[in-house]
This record gives C-alpha cells, sequence and structure tokens, in this order.
C-alpha cells in the first residue's frame, strides 16, 4: 500500500515537470499558430490596393501618375523592384531606398514640394498616409521574389558600411546601439523573439517581413517607420525622414538579408 | 482608411474559401480620445450570397478587430459562381464587394 503511493506520487510529480515544460513550449506555439491565423488574410492587401489606385493618379502640381517612376529596373517596372533596394540611382546621384526614390519620382514627375513630402508620412488614426499606401502597393509587387540588393557601386559600398557603423553605434540616454538587442540567437523581449540582424538566418527573416501590416495599430507600416520607432525605443532623438542615415541603416539590413525571398507586406501583432 | 473591401473565392475539392478584408473602424464605443469617447461604430450584419442565394448571415459586435478578415467555406459553388460579401453597421453605413469563384 505505502509502496504504491509512492509511485503515484512520484508520477504526479513527473506530470507536472511535463506540464510546466509543455506549457512553456507551447505559448510559443500558439503565438506561432497566431502568426498563422494571421498570415491567412492581411489587411495590408487593402492599403495595397489604395497605393496601386494612387500610383496610377495624375496628382501634385503637374498632374502626372507615378507609372513613369524609375526604381531601379527601368522607368513604370514595379515587379520585383523593392526585392533589388536600396540602390545607386544616378539621377539623383546617391543610394535610395524605397521611400526616397517614391519621393524623388513625386518631385520629379509630379512637381510635389520634398520638404513638404517628408513632413508627415506616417499615417494615423485620422490621417491617411499616401506614402505608406504607395509602399504597400510596391513592397507587394516583390513578393517571392529572391532578395537581390546590390552592391557593386562604391555609394553602394559606402551606404552599407555607414549602415553598419549606424547598427553598432552606442549612444543616447540608455547607451544603446541596434546591436544591444539585435546581436544575440535566442533572445527576447516579453514574448517577442528578437531575430539576430548580425547572421544572415536572423535578417533574411526580419527583413522579408517587413513592411508590415500592424494589427495593433491597424494600420500599414513602411520601412522606415519600423526604424524611426527602433530610434525611438533607444531614446535616440527622431531622426530625419528618408535621411542619408536611415538609407544606409536600410542598405546594410537589406545586404544582409540578400539571397532570402522576399515575404511582404507583412503582419504584426 | 483604405479602400472599402478584397473578396477572394477560391474552389478546392467541392469546398470554396471566401475570403472578405473590410476595411472598417470597428470602434467600440469604449475608447477615448483626449477624454472625449469616441462613438461606437462597428459592423452588425455580415452577408455571403454566392450566385444569388444567401449563404452566410452573422451577427458582429464589437469583439471584431478593425479592418476585419472574414473566411468561410462553402459547398456547392461552381468556378465562375459570383461570390458577394456585404455589411452594414450600427450607423447604417453599407458596403459590398464581390468575386468570382476561381479555381483554386
Amino acid at each position: 500500500m505505502k509502496g504504491r503511493l509512492l509511485i503515484s506520487a512520484a508520477v504526479v510529480s513527473l506530470g507536472m515537470a511535463g506540464m510546466a515544460w509543455s506549457q512553456g513550449n507551447s505559448a510559443t506555439a500558439e503565438i506561432e499558430k497566431y502568426r498563422e491565423m494571421l498570415g491567412d488574410g492581411n489587411p495590408a492587401e487593402l492599403f495595397e490596393m489604395d497605393g496601386e489606385a494612387l500610383w496610377a493618379t495624375a496628382r501634385g502640381p503637374k498632374n502626372a501618375s507615378l507609372q513613369k517612376c524609375d526604381l531601379g529596373l527601368g522607368a513604370g517596372v514595379v515587379k520585383g523592384a523593392y526585392a533589388q533596394m536600396p540602390r545607386y540611382f544616378a539621377d539623383s546621384d546617391k543610394v535610395e531606398d524605397l521611400e526616397s526614390r517614391l519621393m524623388t519620382c513625386m518631385v520629379k514627375l509630379q512637381g510635389f514640394d520634398r520638404a513638404e513630402l517628408s513632413k508627415k508620412p506616417f499615417g494615423t488614426a485620422n490621417y491617411k498616409s499616401d506614402m505608406e499606401a504607395l509602399v504597400a502597393y510596391v513592397v507587394g509587387q516583390s513578393r517571392g521574389m529572391p532578395m537581390a540588393v546590390p552592391t557593386a557601386h562604391p555609394k553602394e559600398k559606402a551606404a552599407f558600411e555607414l549602415g553598419k557603423q549606424i547598427f553598432f553605434y552606442r549612444a543616447g540616454p540608455y547607451d544603446f546601439s541596434c546591436a544591444t538587442c539585435h546581436a544575440m540567437t535566442d533572445a527576447r523581449i516579453r514574448m517577442q523573439d528578437l531575430p539576430d540582424l548580425t547572421s544572415p538566418a536572423g535578417s533574411q527573416r526580419a527583413y522579408t517581413s517587413w513592411p508590415a501590416y500592424r494589427v495593433s495599430q491597424s494600420l500599414f507600416r513602411s520601412f522606415q517607420w519600423r526604424l524611426n520607432d527602433c530610434f525611438r525605443q533607444q531614446r535616440f532623438p527622431e531622426p530625419t525622414y528618408a535621411s542619408e542615415s536611415t538609407i544606409a541603416l536600410t542598405s546594410y539590413l537589406a545586404t544582409m538579408a540578400n539571397g532570402a525571398t522576399y515575404q511582404g507586406p507583412g503582419i504584426k501583432r | 482608411m483604405a479602400s472599402s473591401m478584397r473578396v477572394r473565392a477560391l474552389l478546392k475539392g467541392d469546398v470554396t474559401a471566401i475570403t472578405a478584408i473590410v476595411s472598417h473602424p470597428m470602434e467600440t464605443g469604449m475608447r477615448k480620445d483626449g477624454g472625449k469617447v469616441i462613438p461606437a461604430h462597428f459592423i452588425q450584419v455580415l452577408t455571403v450570397d454566392v450566385d444569388g442565394k444567401r449563404v452566410v448571415t452573422s451577427h458582429l459586435n464589437t469583439a471584431v478587430s478593425s479592418n476585419p478578415v472574414f473566411n468561410f467555406k462553402v459547398k456547392g459553388a461552381k468556378v465562375g459562381d459570383k461570390a458577394v460579401v456585404s455589411w452594414v453597421d450600427n450607423l447604417g453605413e453599407k458596403g459590398s464587394g464581390e468575386a468570382v469563384v476561381a479555381a483554386g
């Protein structure tokens, strides 16, 4: 009788240990399940539709559409363009990411003012951002394409190096750098996995899922927005929209993701 | 706000998967903006018609997210049928979108 009791007690404690272990595991599995469910239908599509219409709409002082905009693969070619950005553009003689390039086109083709365009690039609940819609459309046209950011031009190399420097640059009241959180494997903040952006696998997974629809904000978010929010979390001053440094950082991250299949636009919690 | 709606309908085997993404704020009436209550604004009835026949009537409330995504599985639809998804919200606003059933 006594022996049986002991055995059953042992079984109970084993059972508890097993439960605790599977609980930790199932939390991650549940998050994966949630992500899968979200992936089933992505409201980013609504913004893609908006962007597609905007792309073809004649706007601005010159009353022109963006259909002649060169995103790097020739005038008007949108398919696959985002998977090869940022890149060097001869006409503006600098490396540009998608958002900077869109502004260049909007200035050149449509006659908008660049300073005016960079004033309010991010949408809010009460303000619809044309830029974010255009970004949604363009990145959607690279879904399933391999990331192939060019690195041959000296200015592209310089942007990559500058971006890398920014990534590891510690500053601000918390003495933070991007690398403080994003240079470790298997680290997380609360329940969010932190990708190791210094490894190809980590940066490929992270970079190819942005820009993305943010469920908690009900808005589509561009890559410049993503970087802005990273700087905010580091308690850095807010960077200038589509500045040389944010483009350089994007160059570094995008180049690190080369070879991966672009998955976006993504969907985030 | 983004465009009003996107609908997809894909027939696999004998089951048609209908996806509808609706642009809607789905405000609960419980949130505040600078101390002022944001009035409730949410979809109350969402329906799906396939080939003119009502196949889904759903009654929604404030527990549904903004820009909601709906997935329905329907039997008996054929390729080429028209799937129409329509909604009415608590302010009487209406919206609808449609898609032709395609082979998936």
